[in-house]
């Protein structure tokens, strides 16, 4: 089971603008949250906040395991991930790009290999395992986001914009990992969209961001 | 007046001619001498291997020194915010363009008896000319270094941390990411290295089969009119260039091309 986060009061200022404004808000765990909401009110920043890659001005995010309150270290940071809008994919081949939450746990190869091949099947790369991950199209890169998100098995999965400039074959590739995560995995899910339809397909919770700050859809 | 020779002034000194009189002309000299050049590279020539064995080792030792020394204070001013890092950078940008006769100089006053570091006994030692072109080479593996690495795209440090890495291996996956502009700056350091004559024949003493190097034995050679080992030495030194451009420009490629499959992992 995946674990729940609770946003209290959160609120966050780039530039003199405040986008988040005391936002609070449960995520509860297993669940799949789609937000959506107009360019600039905050979502990316959010799902930063709650990747820990950014901190709040005030306020606070509370990661809860069967109720009880996690520290927000190394341990922590390893049971969650983010799948960046852009992905960030480093100049290695697509398999060494999936192994690499593996490797920095101090997973052994033999493991390695079996679990990467597993995803690259799931998310239909396993052709191009050896190719060079910077040469994959903009979908197969996001499918290589995914995979590397996957691999790691992760508590709380964060998904930004995933089907973002990306045509409709690979958005419904896409759509399906998502939903065979959710189907297998159990984890809490929170992901930001601009698709209504796609949202309606996945959310377990919909919700809108607003004025920096999140309300039921 | 005392010291003045009566009858006229003396006469003027001759400059002795680089090529010794033998009834050939410069260019048929020439010539002969890249035919005995080619015979004594064919030939393995001890003295020629020795004087080439000596030069790696100075140049290499040197390049390594940078690298270990330079790789680090490189990747620690791209991935923090040092203070004085401009500072250091500004230093670092003028020490690539130090001219290598100066630096021997300068060595030459440390490490002579008399100087601060004349304790140590490292002149006319390899030891000294391996200070010499690190003092060379340092610059410009630091600098290439901390351009590669500063160059990163930010995604890639964020993508390491939120799949899990932990500080150092964040910042080994950036170093990592940047390999190709490192080794760049690697391979440009040897190449400043390997041609540079002035500082190790400064602090080197260009001793025969101890501090005798490729260029220090070309400037000897050539003085002496010996043609034949300076031009095989000159063939050599050419071919080294040589390959260290087209190992840059392998890597460069390497580092650029957009299809194929991993080569290199």
């Amino acid at each position: 089971m995946g674990l729940s986060l609770e946003l209290a009061q959160i609120s966050k200022t780039y530039n003199g603008h405040e986008v988040l404004q005391e936002c609070s808000w449960t995520f509860e765990p297993g669940l799949t949250h789609v937000i959506m909401g107009p360019n600039g009110t905050g979502k990316s920043t959010l799902l930063r906040i709650c990747a820990l890659l950014e901190v709040p001005d005030r306020g606070r995010v509370n990661f809860l395991a069967g109720g009880l309150p996690l520290a927000p270290d190394l341990a922590l940071k390893r049971r969650l991930t983010l799948v960046l809008p852009g992905v960030g994919v480093f100049n290695t081949s697509v398999f060494h790009n999936v192994a690499y939450g593996l490797k920095i746990r101090g997973i052994g190869s033999r493991e390695i290999e079996e679990r990467v091949g597993a995803i690259l099947e799931t998310v239909g790369l396993a052709a191009k395992r050896r190719q060079r991950a910077l040469d994959l199209s903009t979908g197969q890169s996001k499918r290589l986001g995914l995979a590397r998100a996957m691999v790691i098995d992760p508590e709380v999965l964060l998904l930004d914009e995933p089907t973002a400039s990306i045509d409709q074959e690979n958005s419904e590739i896409i759509e399906g990992i998502i939903n065979k995560i959710k189907a297998e995995r159990k984890a809490t899910i929170i992901m930001v969209t601009h698709d209504p339809i796609q949202a309606e397909r996945l959310a377990d919770r919909l919700l809108i961001m607003k004025e920096g700050s999140l309300l039921p859809g | 007046m005392e010291g003045v020779r009566a009858g006229g002034p003396y006469p003027l000194p001759q400059t002795p001619s680089p090529i010794p009189y033998s009834g050939l002309s410069h260019v048929d000299t020439i010539l002969q001498g890249f035919i005995s050049a080619f015979k004594l590279i064919l030939a393995l020539d001890p003295e020629l291997l020795k004087i080439i064995w000596l030069s790696l080792q100075v140049s290499g030792g040197a390049l390594l020194l940078a690298i270990l020394l330079g790789l680090p204070l490189g990747a620690l001013m791209a991935l923090r915010r040092l203070p004085l890092r401009g500072l250091i950078l500004s230093i670092l940008n003028t020490g690539m363009g130090l001219p290598p006769v100066v630096v021997g100089l300068v060595l030459y006053l440390l490490l002579s008896r008399s100087g601060p570091l004349g304790f140590m006994s490292l002149l006319y030692t390899p030891g000294a000319m391996i200070i010499a072109q690190f003092i060379l080479a340092f610059p410009i593996v630091t600098s290439l270094a901390h351009t590669a690495i500063v160059n990163v795209n930010p995604i890639i440090r964020q993508a390491a941390r939120v799949l899990g890495a932990n500080p150092w291996q964040e910042a080994l996956t950036v170093i990592r990411e940047a390999r190709y502009g490192i080794i760049t700056g690697g391979i440009a350091g040897l190449g400043r290295v390997t041609a540079e004559v002035g500082s190790v024949i400064i602090v080197g003493g260009n001793i025969a089969g101890y501090t005798r190097v490729i260029t220090t034995t070309i400037a000897l050679e050539t003085d002496k009119g010996n043609f034949d080992l300076a031009i095989a030495l000159g063939i050599i030194l050419l071919g080294l260039s040589l390959l260290i451009n087209l190992a840059l420009r392998a890597i460069q490629r390497l580092g650029r091309t957009s299809s194929g499959v991993i080569l290199w992992d």
